[in-house]
């Protein structure tokens, strides 16, 4: 079964990063490292990937409107997603023992999200 | 001549042969496999073009032998250039005659040091012999996905120090259950996906049957492989009945009987029957045993429900399990009435093992919709779209609820369900 795990961040987590010692910043990128070592190689991970600020992002006003950008002037307040995992494991149980992983977890920025499939009610 | 399907399936039928002749010289299982996969992929574009070679089986042992000698020397140069070492490894102990070199092999590629995604994988591309492009495209997942999966698989099996022999008779039991439970997930994978688009993607449950039927050659003593092979035949017959030509499903009481594939069902009835009679029972039998009641029955109202209640009586003793609960309480919705299985399911779902699944809403406004409580049932029909992980489901949950509405025919209750 597949599960996205997206990693949020906020103004409050954002200040911590930029807090941290070199070393300390080292450590913590280790921990998505080591991460993705153990999920390749139980070939549990599909796909995961860190995403730029959304002030670099566009929001669509419509198909045939113009882009704005997504950040809206109220930025530094708000919670946005920062990154993501797409896993393939065992169940619900596997995919948050993954995620807890992720040191975002520490402060209530990680959540996991079931992927529709396609299983019928038979069998 | 051949046709580019003819020869995929004789390739399909000769790769774990090829394969498991090279592990019989050199039990190195990462290499011979590449070394396999090369050879069956030259043989895939050679011979529909040239026709077939006089002996297609040496043809793939010769040259995968070759690829594997080439491997294996570029490997030592470049160990020599790195290390300015030519230490030879230690030889490897002779394999032990195997009593048989399919069985063998999958239960390798089922190695319990690996995780059940990496497990069928790798059985589908040794034991099935599909490429890494069909196996990504079966299990809709991307091909770097499956290409990584089976190379770390390859490694962990390495690591492990596991061989290209038996295991020993006493772990022979665990190890054929975790080669079971594996066709079992392929199997389920196809039959769950094929709603979804089927262009060009090999159908994983063909190929579960028939990899469940050479496991079934090999150990034909064994109750639950046969069990597990009648359950799949007797499931895939109801295949071609229940989707519509949108995608959509469709509920095993609404199903057009007469599509169902009846030598698959006299098949899977056969080999149940003899099965029962003479193996201790397991739950593989039991479920296909479930799956034959269904099978038999002309038209719905012809379920013979006590019967099914009755086997998931046992089932729920050998197997217990939140899908086992909740189908028996529909069977004794059957057999007593809605009101008892609302009952049943109102004191199920306060334990921990069913509390919160997402389809014990789909049961509860199924009872509900058998008792003619329309607007109950379609509370419930909503609530459990809202909770169900599957698309098909959804959008059949979310047209029950629609139905539940006030023109809604009462009495569904003589109606048979799934």
């Amino acid at each position: 079964m597949k599960y996205v795990i997206l990693i949020h961040h906020n103004p409050e987590s954002q200040k911590i990063w930029e807090s941290f010692s070199a070393d300390e910043r080292a450590e913590g990128l280790k921990v998505y490292t080591d991460l993705n070592e153990d999920l390749a190689a139980s070939g549990e991970l599909i796909v995961t990937e860190a995403l730029a600020y959304p002030s670099e992002g566009l929001r669509l006003a419509g198909r045939e409107g113009s882009a704005i950008p997504s950040d809206g002037p109220y930025a530094e307040v708000k919670e946005y997603l920062a990154g993501f995992y797409l896993v393939d494991c065992d169940g619900m149980d596997r995919a948050t023992e993954i995620a807890a992983r992720i040191p975002e977890a520490d402060m209530g920025l990680v959540e996991v999200r079931p992927v529709m499939d396609l299983a019928a009610f038979e069998l | 001549m051949s046709g580019p399907a003819e020869v995929e399936g004789l390739l399909r039928d000769l790769a774990p042969q090829v394969l498991t002749a090279l592990l019989r010289r050199t039990p190195d299982f990462a290499t011979c496999e590449d070394a396999v996969q090369e050879a069956l992929l030259a043989a895939a574009v050679q011979w529909p073009a040239e026709g077939l070679p006089a002996n297609p089986k040496g043809w793939l042992i010769t040259t995968a032998s070759r690829r594997r000698i080439e491997m294996w020397r570029s490997e030592t140069a470049r160990r020599r250039r790195e290390e300015a070492v030519v230490a030879l490894a230690p030889p490897e102990p002779p394999p032990t005659p195997a009593v048989d070199d399919t069985l063998t092999l999958l239960l390798l590629c089922c190695h319990p040091s690996l995780t059940p995604v990496s497990r069928v994988a790798l059985t589908l591309r040794a034991v099935g012999g599909l490429t890494t492009a069909e196996i990504a495209r079966a299990l809709l997942v991307p091909e770097a996905t499956v290409a990584q999966r089976i190379s770390r698989a390859k490694q962990r099996i390495r690591a492990s120090g596991a061989r290209f022999r038996m295991p020993p008779p006493a772990e022979l039991p665990e190890r054929v259950a975790a080669v079971r439970h594996v066709l079992y997930l392929v199997f389920n994978e196809g039959y769950t996906a094929s709603s979804g688009s089927a262009l060009h993607r090999v159908e994983l449950s063909a190929e579960a049957i028939r990899l469940t039927r050479q496991l079934h050659e090999r150990l034909p003593g064994d109750g639950e492989v046969a069990g597990l092979l009648a359950l799949m035949l007797l499931t895939d017959a109801r295949r071609p009945a229940r989707t519509r030509q949108d995608g959509s499903l469709v509920p095993l009481a609404e199903q057009d009987r007469r599509l169902w594939t009846a030598a698959a069902i006299a098949e899977g009835t056969a080999l149940l029957t003899e099965t029962l009679a003479r193996a201790p029972i397991g739950p593989y039998q039991l479920q296909a045993a479930i799956a034959a009641v269904h099978d038999e029955a002309a038209r719905p109202e012809d379920t013979d429900w006590p019967q099914i209640l009755a086997l998931y009586d046992h089932l729920r003793v050998l197997a217990p399990g939140p899908m086992v609960t909740l189908n028996r309480i529909v069977a004794v919705a059957m057999v007593r009435g809605p009101r008892d299985g609302l009952r049943e399911l109102a004191g199920a779902e306060a334990e921990p093992a069913l509390a919160g699944h997402h389809r014990v809403d789909a049961v509860r406004a199924h009872l509900l919709d058998l008792a003619g409580d329309r607007e109950a049932a379609g509370a419930a029909y909503r609530l459990a779209a809202r909770r169900t992980l599957s698309l098909p489901e959804r959008r059949y949950l979310e047209s029950r609820a629609a139905a539940a509405g006030p023109t809604h025919v009462q009495g569904r209750w003589d109606r048979a369900a799934q």
